[in-house]
């Protein structure tokens, strides 16, 4: 158990390492560098030459790697090419917005889309499910930004109930910030939600199949017992694992969401980083994304082997 | 394995299927047809008629450059069809090659391979995608090759775990005895099982990249302006949708009917095929 466990928190870091190289030697094929995107035109002769020594652009490229790495482990994320801050003081409040938006989506979507598949799986092909499918399938299909937009324009421009964009900065008090990122959460976790309403369902459905479920009916358990005692705790075991992948598509997302609500977070951030093309920023923040990722992964892989003793005796 | 004459019987016989195929089948005739038919100049600006609501002259209205709208949204798909098209081709191609090699081989090399492919399904593409076209500007080129190598990571998984549903059967330990080469048995032995779920795998990853495709647009890192786009529209419009909403709601709804149109015919012929469907890839 604890042995599957270590193993488990060895692979992630060996990816985390895999992911810090990838973002690194992501930029060394580009044409060009952190340099030469910052100055644009300006960038040649002198000027080129101060700013990558500045930069420490003209050290090879392992030697840079090393360096790269250390920081990142002292917790320094390197300077904005942009903002000629430290990324770590830009990329932290709005890091904390990000995750306010990921927390109020999941507390709205993963509820919902839990009881919604239960119902549709224990009412599989009746009316109800095929509704909830049918929403499903539109909600996990259209693309982000129409949603929002659609959203915007139903209760911001429509019914005049909220702003269409959020309007408070990026150091906003926590209160604020969590009523800020209502609109913005709604759009997300249609996606998410519809996506762990489908696996809900098909687990349900696997599971009323199940000789366990048949031996219970067989022996009298009444139908009520059943489906909480026996099938609901079942068929939620295998949906664990894949919420922590679907945290891969919140962080997507929150890109475009953010950009469209115009809400402060890294999302957003990311998007301003791409147009001022300050590569440092943009390497650290997908860096960030990575470590999210690999994080939650590890964290309900570890929560599904604590509560289902059957994936114990698999090798991971 | 049925003809494809009765899956595609089977496809219509399905309500969603059949609604899915219909709204397929309008978009490509749109997409084809569109050249022939727009009454204006999607990319000729009016300042006589800007911002005009829809009627017998402009159809679907004009926007905020007096362009005509229904020109440009009929138009507005063609360019992301054609990107996609491309990339999905790509990644299905690199994808299932490199699944099927580690499925064959195993050992050593099957868990070095996938656990690259861990680390780089990680990473947000959508980020170094949008960075690559910063640095080389926002071109079909780039996108072709970024997309293809992105979305064909979550390819090698299902190819991989399709070719080692059939690797232990015993067709393939049979011709492993005659002596084939592993060449022959890939293409011999093993594509002719795995086609299927791969042709799926395909249609669906087509639609993931339209919309990341799309998405892009919005962001103006996609398809670039003069030519029309359905996100770069949107975008467009967004601003003045209170005033004008006719401007953002038929680059919604044509976009919105294309992707629920190909998710509802994927739906149904994978059902036809008797494949579980697969969901949308972390990195979309």
């Amino acid at each position: 158990m604890l042995g599957l466990i270590v193993r488990r928190a060895a692979s992630s870091l060996f990816t985390l390492i895999l992911i810090s190289v990838v973002v690194f030697a992501g930029l060394e094929f580009m044409p060009g560098d952190a340099c030469t995107a910052h100055l644009g035109r300006d960038g040649k002769g002198a000027v080129l030459e101060a700013c990558r020594a500045r930069m420490g652009l003209d050290a090879p490229p392992v030697k840079r790697f090393t360096q790269w790495a250390g920081d990142i482990l002292r917790g320094e994320l390197g300077t904005s090419m942009q903002r000629e801050k430290p990324i770590t003081e830009i990329v932290g409040w709005r890091l904390r917005n990000t995750l306010v938006l990921s927390a109020v989506a999941a507390l709205i979507g993963i509820p919902l889309a839990v009881l919604l598949g239960i119902i549709a799986g224990l009412r599989r092909d009746r009316l109800f499910d095929m509704a909830a499918s049918g929403t499903a399938l539109v909600a996990m299909t259209i693309p982000e930004f129409v949603s929002a937009t659609l959203l915007i324009l139903v209760f911001a421009v429509g019914l005049g109930w909220t702003a269409g964009v959020v309007t408070i900065g990026y150091k906003a008090p926590l209160l604020e910030m969590v009523s800020a990122a209502f609109l913005p959460a709604v759009v997300l976790s249609m996606v998410l939600a519809a996506h762990i309403m489908r696996m809900v369902r098909a687990s349900v459905i696997d599971v009323l199949k199940s000789d366990f479920v048949l031996m219970a009916r067989l022996k009298g358990v009444p139908q009520q017992q059943i489906i909480w005692r026996h099938v609901v705790p079942n068929s939620l075991l295998p949906v664990i694992s894949v919420i922590g992948l679907t945290v891969a598509w919140l962080l997507g997302g929150v890109v475009i969401v953010e950009s469209v609500f115009n809400y402060p977070g890294l999302g957003r951030l990311a998007v301003d980083a791409v147009g001022d093309r300050d590569l440092p920023l943009v390497q650290a923040i997908a860096l960030l994304f990575g470590i999210t990722y690999v994080v939650t992964n590890l964290m309900t892989d570890i929560a599904a082997l604590l509560l289902n003793p059957r994936l114990r005796t698999y090798r991971a | 394995m049925t003809g494809l004459r009765a899956t595609l019987a089977y496809v219509l016989r399905q309500p969603s299927g059949a609604v899915g195929l219909v709204l397929v089948a309008v978009h490509l005739l749109i997409a084809l047809a569109a050249p022939f038919i727009i009454p204006y100049d999607a990319a000729t600006q009016n300042a006589a008629a800007i911002l005009e609501p829809p009627s017998l002259t402009h159809l679907f209205g004009t926007d905020r450059l007096g362009r005509d709208v229904f020109s440009r949204t009929l138009l507005g798909g063609r360019e992301a069809m054609l990107i996609s098209t491309l990339s999905a081709i790509c990644a299905m191609a690199w994808g299932s090659l490199l699944g099927i090699v580690v499925a064959l081989a195993g050992g050593l090399l099957d868990a070095a391979v996938m656990r690259v492919v861990d680390a780089m399904v990680a990473i947000p593409w959508i980020l170094l995608v949008m960075l690559f076209v910063a640095a080389l500007g926002s071109s079909t080129a780039a996108l072709i090759p970024l997309l293809g190598f992105s979305y064909g990571l979550s390819v090698v998984y299902l190819a991989r775990s399709a070719a080692l549903d059939f690797v232990a059967r015993d067709f393939v330990l049979a011709a492993q005895v005659r002596g084939e080469s592993r060449w022959t048995i890939a293409v011999k032995e093993l594509s002719p099982n795995i086609r299927d779920s791969l042709a799926v795998q395909g249609a669906m990853q087509w639609s993931w990249i339209f919309l990341a495709v799309s998405s892009l647009s919005f962001l103006g890192m996609g398809v670039a302006p003069p030519t029309p786009d359905w996100g770069q529209m949107i975008a467009d419009a967004r601003g003045i949708m209170r005033t004008a909403p006719w401007t953002v709601v038929w680059p919604m709804v044509f976009l919105s009917s294309l992707i629920i149109g190909v998710n509802l015919a994927v739906d149904a012929w994978a059902k036809a095929l008797g494949i579980e469907r697969l969901g949308r890839t972390p990195q979309s």
